[in-house]
Order: structure tokens, then C-alpha cells, then sequence
């Protein structure tokens, strides 16, 4: 197929007299092209496919000032603690009444599974907090309260994070736990043992 | 009608001029590609659904792997030179210039900065065996991250580009991000990058639903 023609087309019959064969200097390029292309594609995909990317995270400043500090209400809060092996916890409103939990629904354990886990929490309480009517009259906004026992790994945490990007909280903090929550979750991990295990 | 005769064309094509393109696209993309520089550690970064991308300069980025250790890298040879400089004049390192030399031409480092000076002068797979390797402290008693931040800045000199990034394992213990961003936090830094690999977005929820329009979550 490829070829490169390098004999002229009178120069053969001076040398009739010879008998050596005159050899084609034509070369099948095709394997050399299959071969550039080849490695062409596996530098164009480790190029662009290597990336890494990033994810944004904006942390709040630290204020002592009372009125800087945004005040969450209650019925608009979600909160989310994040557990060894991979558990997450779960409980609506802040949990300022520490006599919260006598309500045996009130602390639930969940997973990060794609159906059934804590995205459908996510999107059941967005839901109900969007019917709810600030005094303006304006649809309120959930506020999701992220907080992280030290069992938890990063893993977890950018896992939450992106919770809220794929369904679009736009409000939520990460806090230090309390020593209240870290019962909770000692008390719903041994309750229930199975792959939990105790902090 | 007289019959029309076609006249019998060769099938061979003359490749030379194909050939000549695609090593000439060999050749560009071998050369654009920028090979990772060599990683003190094996990092897996967990996934997310962000498609911004990881700028390649003007970054500070923190490697934290599995067990909490912590690396410190920068990009960019002369602005490394004036930390490692900065750095050694002001803590009393005693750095020759053949060490600084290997931290400006270096990948990550981790390690104490009273241990800088042996942990520069090894090559970067003795370093490993040496047990230096231990992570750049980030506790509150003895904060040499804060200290690393801080030079870095001043060696970008203002910098507006700069960011700050984050590349930590799936299994790095949550306290131990919690302490680092406490660090930026007293820092002043409020803007972190978080290093994630792509993940499709989930089918029918709202990122899904509204990936056309712009998406922004913000931290309050």
C-alpha cells in the first residue's frame, strides 16, 4: 500500500549489462502508521482523562460577634452525623432538648447507599421544608448541620459534601460534635450491633 | 452509445505524508504531557460529582494519606527556592546549597522541620526506609503546617491564583482534615479544593435535573 518510489524511469536500461536485480526500495509503511496512530490514542486519553478535580469548600470565619452568627431555626434543620465503618445518623431539628431522644424515632441510623440511604433523607426533609413559609411569606431552605465523629473517615466527609452538590442544599455547616451526639451514637451503635462496633 | 471504458486506477495510497502527521501528533503529545512527579506516598482520592478541573500552577497542595501523614508541595521552581531559603534562614536549618537544592527540584515533603536537614539529604527512596517520613505536624503544640502555609504564601508574593488544595485518601481519619483545616481557618484561608476523581452525577436528582443551569453550593 504505502510506497516510496525512488527509482527513475529511464535509469534502469544503462545498465543492461548487469545482471544484478534492481530491488524495490518501496516500504510497507502501514504497520509504522498503525502504530503511531495507536500510541497517538493512548496519549491523547492519558492526557485529558488523568485529571483530577476538584471540589470547592468554603469555610466559614470564625465569629464571636452574636449577630454575625446565622441562627438556624429548628423545624428547618437536618442534622447529620457521620459514624465509624461507613455509618451515617441522622435527626431532624438541632436537638437542643437533650430529652429529644425519648422519642424512639428520633436518632435513625442510615448508609450511604444510593437507594434507601441518607440522600433520601436528604430529599424527603428539602421537600417538607420547602412548604414550610418563613415570615416573609418565602419557601424556606433546609439547613443541613454536617458533623463528624472522629471515627469518620474523609471519605465520609467528601461524600456528604457531595450529597449536598448533587441535591443542591445550598445551606449547610459543618460543626464540631457534641458529647450528646457521641452518646447517641454509641447507644444506636450498641442497640444494634452489626457493623457498626462502639467508638 | 459507445461504451464507455473506466480506466483502472491503482489502490495504492502513498501513506509517507499520512505517516508524517501522526508522528508529528506523537511527537506534540509526548512532549505536552507532563508526567506526575513522583509521590512520596499512594493517595486514592474519593470521587465527587465537581467537574472543575485541578489547575496544574499557582497551587499549594497538601497530601494527606491513609494513616494522617501529612506532605507539603508547591509548583514552581523559584518560588520554591525562596521558601526553602526563607525557611532556613529564619529557623536555623543549616541547609547546604546542595540540600535546597534537592527540595527545589523535589516532589513532597514530610517530615519535621528539625529532621529537614538529614531528610534532604537522602535520596527520595531512602527516605521512605529512613522512617523520617512522618508527616508534617499539624497539632496544635507544635503547628509546623501553619508555619509551611505561611512561607509558602509569601514565597507566591500575592499571588491572586494561588489556591490551596487538599489531596487526602478515602481513609484518612476525619480529625486529622478537621485539624488541617483548622489550620487554613487560623490562617485566614476560608477557600479550600477538596482533590476529588469524577463520578457520574446520580440519575434523577436535582444536580441531575438542573446540571445545565449553573450549580453553586456555598458554605455558610
Amino acid at each position: 500500500m504505502a510506497e516510496m518510489d525512488t527509482s527513475s524511469s529511464g535509469g534502469g536500461k544503462k545498465h543492461q549489462g548487469t545482471k544484478s536485480k534492481k530491488l524495490s526500495t518501496r516500504v510497507d509503511m502501514t504497520p509504522m502508521v498503525d502504530l503511531g496512530f495507536l500510541l497517538i490514542t493512548f496519549f491523547m486519553l492519558t492526557t485529558t482523562m488523568a485529571k483530577p478535580k476538584t471540589m470547592d469548600l468554603i469555610m466559614p470565619k470564625d465569629t464571636e460577634d452574636e449577630k454575625e452568627q446565622n441562627k438556624v431555626k429548628e423545624s428547618t434543620a437536618l442534622t447529620i452525623l457521620l459514624g465509624k465503618n461507613n455509618r451515617v445518623f441522622y435527626y431532624e431539628g438541632l436537638a437542643q432538648d437533650p430529652n429529644a431522644s425519648s422519642d424512639p424515632e428520633f436518632f435513625q441510623a442510615t448508609t450511604f447507599a444510593n437507594k434507601g440511604g441518607i440522600r433520601d433523607v436528604i430529599i424527603k426533609k428539602r421537600d417538607e421544608v420547602a412548604q414550610l413559609r418563613n415570615a416573609k411569606g418565602e419557601p424556606e431552605d433546609v439547613v443541613v448541620i454536617i458533623k463528624a465523629n472522629d471515627g469518620a473517615t474523609y471519605k465520609n466527609f467528601v461524600d456528604i459534601l457531595d450529597e449536598m452538590a448533587i441535591n443542591r442544599i445550598q445551606r449547610y455547616a459543618t460543626v464540631d460534635i457534641s458529647e450528646q451526639d457521641k452518646q447517641w451514637i454509641q447507644q444506636t451503635v450498641s442497640a444494634n450491633p452489626g457493623t457498626g462496633g462502639a467508638q | 452509445m459507445p461504451k464507455v471504458k473506466m480506466a483502472r486506477k491503482s489502490t495504492l495510497i502513498d501513506m509517507t505524508a499520512m505517516c508524517d502527521v501522526a508522528f508529528l501528533l506523537l511527537t506534540f503529545f509526548m512532549l505536552a504531557t507532563k508526567f506526575k512527579p513522583d509521590e512520596p506516598v499512594t493517595v486514592v482520592t474519593p470521587s465527587s460529582i465537581n467537574t472543575k478541573l485541578l489547575p496544574d500552577s499557582d497551587i499549594i497542595l497538601l497530601t494527606v494519606d491513609a494513616e494522617g501523614k501529612v506532605f507539603f508541595s508547591m509548583d514552581g521552581q523559584p518560588k520554591r527556592k525562596k521558601l526553602i531559603e526563607d525557611l532556613n534562614t529564619q529557623f536555623k536549618l543549616g541547609l547546604d546549597q546542595q540540600q535546597m537544592n534537592n527540595f527545589v527540584v523535589g516532589a513532597s515533603v514530610g517530615t519535621d522541620l528539625k529532621d529537614l536537614k538529614t531528610y534532604l539529604s537522602m535520596k527520595p527512596d531512602e527516605r521512605k526506609a529512613s522512617g523520617l517520613e512522618k508527616g508534617i505536624p499539624t497539632d496544635s503544640a507544635n503547628n509546623e503546617l501553619e508555619t509551611w502555609i505561611n512561607y509558602a504564601r509569601t514565597a507566591q508574593g500575592g499571588n491572586p491564583r494561588l489556591q490551596y488544595c487538599i489531596k487526602a485518601d478515602n481513609e484518612t481519619p476525619y480529625p486529622k482534615i478537621d485539624q488541617i483545616m483548622q489550620t487554613f481557618k487560623d490562617l485566614k484561608i476560608q477557600k479550600l479544593n477538596l482533590v476529588t476523581n469524577l463520578e457520574a452525577i446520580p440519575p434523577g436528582t436535582a444536580a441531575a435535573q438542573a446540571q445545565d443551569g449553573p450549580g453553586s453550593t456555598e458554605e455558610h
